[in-house]
């Protein structure tokens, strides 16, 4: 396929005697926003990891551009397109919210080997942190200290760190993680106008906002990948329901 | 003019914890005993004699290293006073053996001693530096030291106090024909491999040892099965205290007892801990004999090889400085190939 | 600290050997070029330390890398500062290439005790090597040759010289800290593994800050070669790595003037105690524990509310 932009081939990964990442095949196509749900435990974070670079695998292959980056490391995948967001909040605490922005994109924006001028003489940089600051809706937040930050805003600038990387995909994991229904309708605006722009694997529980942002779904249950589809499909599928029985079923979220 | 003239202050900053290094000197102390110096050919009988002090130098490294793994492992906690503890054992076996004029008094009472310190230096300091960065639980660990040196010279004075083999042990027996060895040094591998055989077992086989391993491999798991951990961490602390007493006291009548003897000994530790995985007592073993042997015999076998290929100048002027940094390469090349360690303990 | 006492430090410093001369304090002149030699050395470890939260333990390698690599140089007759003192760095440089590019391939208590063991090897290898006095070590016949109608033989030139190149060192460490390379070192202090995956090549930077502060290190050790006039290998014994360290959270990590404050306050600390005792260290040893128990952003914190936070705990 090769509209996929990023494309993941019998990827298996094991802890000991626990299988974490058995056979996953999966292609998100370019542009789509593409959700990976699944119970607790299936696997989905491990799976985020061996794509991002954190985590190498034990066997299988990653396409991203069509390129192979099984083996590369996460910034040399972040460089190419490849970013992610995480599910616990890891953002530079210390530093104001402007920048941490700046430090992603001055990652993009020439070497970062330069040691007399003062990163706050360079005004391009400030500039483009700006933008993006408008953009993940902190701009009257820019010279707060993160750490101090409310949780949402916290998560916000998460995604935002991903995003001023200029990333051509993102990876998403639970960005919605510990958020109040407010505050996940301020975000879930933000990812759906993401759309076209940049393709997205997005993994999430609340699946209100999964069935609402995604073109695409696939179920992950026990490190496996039980079924791909848009999300009509997905809702009617008898194994999905299966899966899902006795946790929040995403047909009675819609119904 | 200078009013107070001072040659040089480096020396004292320099050697203000630390004695100027004594002529032959090598990383594990002065050899006393005037052993096994033979240049003898390389005989097969020579080689194992060499494996055998290897292996009873391994033996004793091990004692050190498998209470430093676990405290690293368990508490992720770096502790440079571990060699304090070995000092302090060394010491205390030295003053007890001349007060009582018996070496086999003397150990247990300086075991028991030392582990009660040990204990006490837990409760009072290191207990408030578990959940610290590194750098403070090494700049406060590097504090004791200071004041364990100053201590121990204060109350011993700075010169090497002598800690005498038992007269039992003292001379040589015959392992078989032809083959002689320090019976001393027989003794301390003998009693090395029962403690590391009990050792062993008490890790692999009962309940505490799986606490003990379950907290090295997992902390949150440990505390989750409802382990009072804080508990645990002093009784493994008193646990690797005594195990350092041990080898302060059985290496003592070898080399000497003076102050400073601990930090030495406590850099192969970690060389041994970086060799075998950190919070691994089967990797302690693995890399305790291997510094032990490979130290052992490079220091042995490396002048003479020299010796043999270039020209006695080139083996006396680079022969030492080359077999001390053997362990060093092998830990290098542990590190690039394996930069877990042979046996990580952690996923 | 307020901008105005750099500045008012600075002169007095300046003035410091004129005074000194006139009260026949020549001793003191000699003391404060060693107080700033340290000065130079703890500055450059709080740059990995203190900016950058690698607890390298083997910082004297360094230290001893550049003294010997002048006394070495000026036995085969290379006299000159010019030549001498830049080989220093040089020298300290690929020293901490090699030991940076394994011991940052691991972290937390891996780091530390990896740093310490290679910089102990250094230490073993300089008693071994008897071509360059062992353990004896070696004596300087004279301080380096710096031309232009200075003689470093001369304490007060020695003096301005170390003086200038401590200016140049704290000048250095500011550009840099807050320079692009700088940014990133301090961001991947906190939180490392969001720099991989913004795109940094986390190693890197810190292998390069790891061989900029070993070559300014050298450049200290070549000073304080030229100062004693003799160089052993204790100069590369871990417990100087240890003084180091203490010097910087004494004197604040990541703390501009850490370093030099450190130094200061360690240097005149023992300076201060020895008359009394020779047991200086059980004195310090205990002030140090209680820096770090009741203490631990330094003294500077003391001065300047706005010393970095702490290094986080290393994620094993």
């Amino acid at each position: 396929m090769s509209k996929s932009v990023l494309e993941v081939r019998g990827l298996c990964k094991r802890f000991g005697g626990l299988v974490a990442t058995d056979q996953v095949d999966l292609a998100v196509h370019s542009g789509e926003v593409h959700a990976l749900i699944g119970p607790n435990g299936a696997g989905k974070t491990t799976l985020v990891h061996q794509l991002s670079g954190t985590l190498p695998p034990d066997s299988g292959d990653i396409l991203f551009k069509g390129q192979v980056v099984t083996r590369m490391s996460a910034h040399a995948r972040a460089l190419r397109g490849l970013v992610r967001s995480y599910q616990i909040t890891s953002i530079f605490r210390s530093h104001s919210v402007i920048d941490n922005i700046v430090l992603a994109v001055q990652a993009r924006s020439g070497s970062s080997f330069r040691y007399w001028r003062p990163v706050s003489a360079e005004r391009a940089l400030y500039t483009e942190a700006t933008s993006i600051l408008e953009r993940i809706g902190l701009q009257d937040k820019a010279a707060t200290r993160a750490a101090i930050l409310a949780h949402g805003e916290q998560r916000q600038l998460e995604l935002g760190l991903a995003l001023a990387t200029k990333p051509s995909m993102l990876l998403l994991d639970e960005p919605m993680a510990g958020m109040g229904p407010e505050e996940s309708e301020r975000l879930i605006p933000l990812i759906a106008s993401l759309r076209g722009e940049l393709s997205i694997l997005l993994i999430e529980h609340d699946m209100g906002a999964v069935f609402r942002l995604a073109d695409r779904i696939s179920v992950l249950v026990s490190g496996r990948v039980i079924a791909t589809g848009v999300p009509d499909q997905i809702r009617a599928n008898p194994d999905v329901r299966r899966a899902y029985l006795g946790d929040d079923m995403p047909g009675q979220v819609i119904a | 003019m200078a009013t107070r003239p001072r040659l040089s202050w480096l020396p004292r900053i320099a050697g203000g914890v630390y004695p100027d290094p004594p002529l032959g000197y090598n990383p594990r102390g002065r050899e006393i005993e005037p052993t096994e110096r033979r240049q003898s050919t390389m005989s097969g009988l020579f080689l194992f004699e060499q494996g055998l002090n290897g292996l009873q130098f391994g033996l004793m490294l091990f004692l050190l290293a498998a209470g430093l793994t676990l405290v690293f492992g368990i508490m992720d906690m770096i502790n440079l006073a571990h060699g304090s503890l070995y000092m302090l054992g060394a010491y205390l076996t030295a003053s007890i053996a001349e007060a009582s004029g018996s070496f086999l008094i003397a150990v247990p009472i300086a075991l028991v001693a030392t582990a009660l310190i040990g204990m006490a230096l837990e409760l009072a300091v290191l207990r408030k530096l578990y959940a610290r960065d590194h750098m403070s639980q090494v700049l406060a660990t590097f504090a004791i030291i200071l004041i364990a040196n100053d201590a121990v010279r204060m109350i011993w004075g700075a010169q090497p106090v002598s800690l005498n083999t038992p007269a039992a042990l003292s001379g040589p027996i015959d392992l078989f024909p032809g083959m002689s060895y320090s019976a001393y040094r027989l003794t301390i591998i003998v009693v090395g491999l029962i403690v590391a055989a009990l050792l062993y077992l008490l890790v692999t086989r009962t309940r505490t040892g799986m606490l003990v391993r379950a907290g090295a491999s997992n902390r949150e798991m440990a505390t989750a099965m409802g382990v009072n951990i804080k508990l645990l961490f002093t009784c493994v602390f008193g646990f690797g205290a005594a195990l350092c007493a041990l080898a302060g006291a059985m290496l003592g009548p070898i080399l000497a007892v003076q102050v400073g003897m601990g930090e030495d000994i406590l850099i192969l530790a970690f060389v041994v801990i970086v060799i075998g995985g950190i919070g691994s007592i089967r990797g302690a073993l693995v890399g305790a004999l291997l510094v032990g042997v490979v130290d052992t015999m490079g220091r042995t076998f490396l002048p003479m090889i020299l010796r043999a290929i270039f020209s006695p100048v080139v083996a006396s002027n680079a022969g030492p400085a080359l077999a001390s940094i053997l362990i060093y390469v092998l830990m290098a090349a542990v590190l690039f190939w394996r930069p877990q360690g042979l046996f990580p303990a952690r996923g | 600290m307020p901008r105005i006492l750099p500045w008012v430090a600075l002169a007095l410093a300046i003035a410091f050997p004129l005074v000194a001369e006139q009260f026949d304090l020549g001793f003191y002149v000699s003391f404060a070029s060693r107080v700033m030699i340290y000065a130079i050395a703890a500055t450059s470890l709080n740059l990995i330390l203190g900016y950058g939260g690698m607890v390298s333990f083997g910082h004297a390698a360094f230290f001893g890398a550049g003294a010997y690599t002048v006394a070495i140089a000026m036995t085969y007759g290379l006299d000159s500062a010019w030549l001498a003192w830049p080989l220093a760095m040089l020298v300290a440089a690929a020293v901490a290439l090699l030991i940076g590019a394994l011991s940052l391939r691991t972290r937390g208590v891996y780091f530390i005790m990896i740093t310490l063991a290679f910089a102990q090897m250094m230490f073993y290898v300089f008693i071994g090597l008897k071509a360059y006095g062992g353990e004896e070590g070696l004596n300087l016949p004279h301080r380096s040759v710096i031309g232009f109608g200075l003689n470093l033989k001369d304490d007060a030139s020695f003096y301005y010289v170390v003086l200038a190149l401590l200016v140049g060192t704290l000048v250095l460490l500011q550009r840099l800290v807050n320079a692009r390379f700088g940014r990133v070192l301090q961001a991947i202090r906190e939180n490392e593994s969001r720099m991989e995956t913004i795109g940094y090549a986390t190693y890197r930077y810190k292998l390069c800050a790891f061989v900029i502060a070993g070559t300014v290190c050298g450049l200290a050790g070549a000073l304080i070669a030229n100062q004693t006039r003799y160089v052993n290998p204790n100069l590369m014994h871990w417990v100087i790595s240890g003084d180091m360290m203490i010097m910087i959270i004494l004197g604040g990590l990541a703390y501009r003037y850490g370093g030099l404050l450190g130094a200061i306050v360690m240097l005149v600390l023992d300076e201060a105690i020895s008359p009394y005792t020779t047991y200086s260290k059980f004195v310090i040893g205990f002030v140090l524990l209680a820096v770090v128990l009741f203490a631990p952003r330094g003294l500077a914190a003391l001065f300047d509310r706005k010393t970095a936070t702490q290094p986080a705990k290393a994620v094993p």
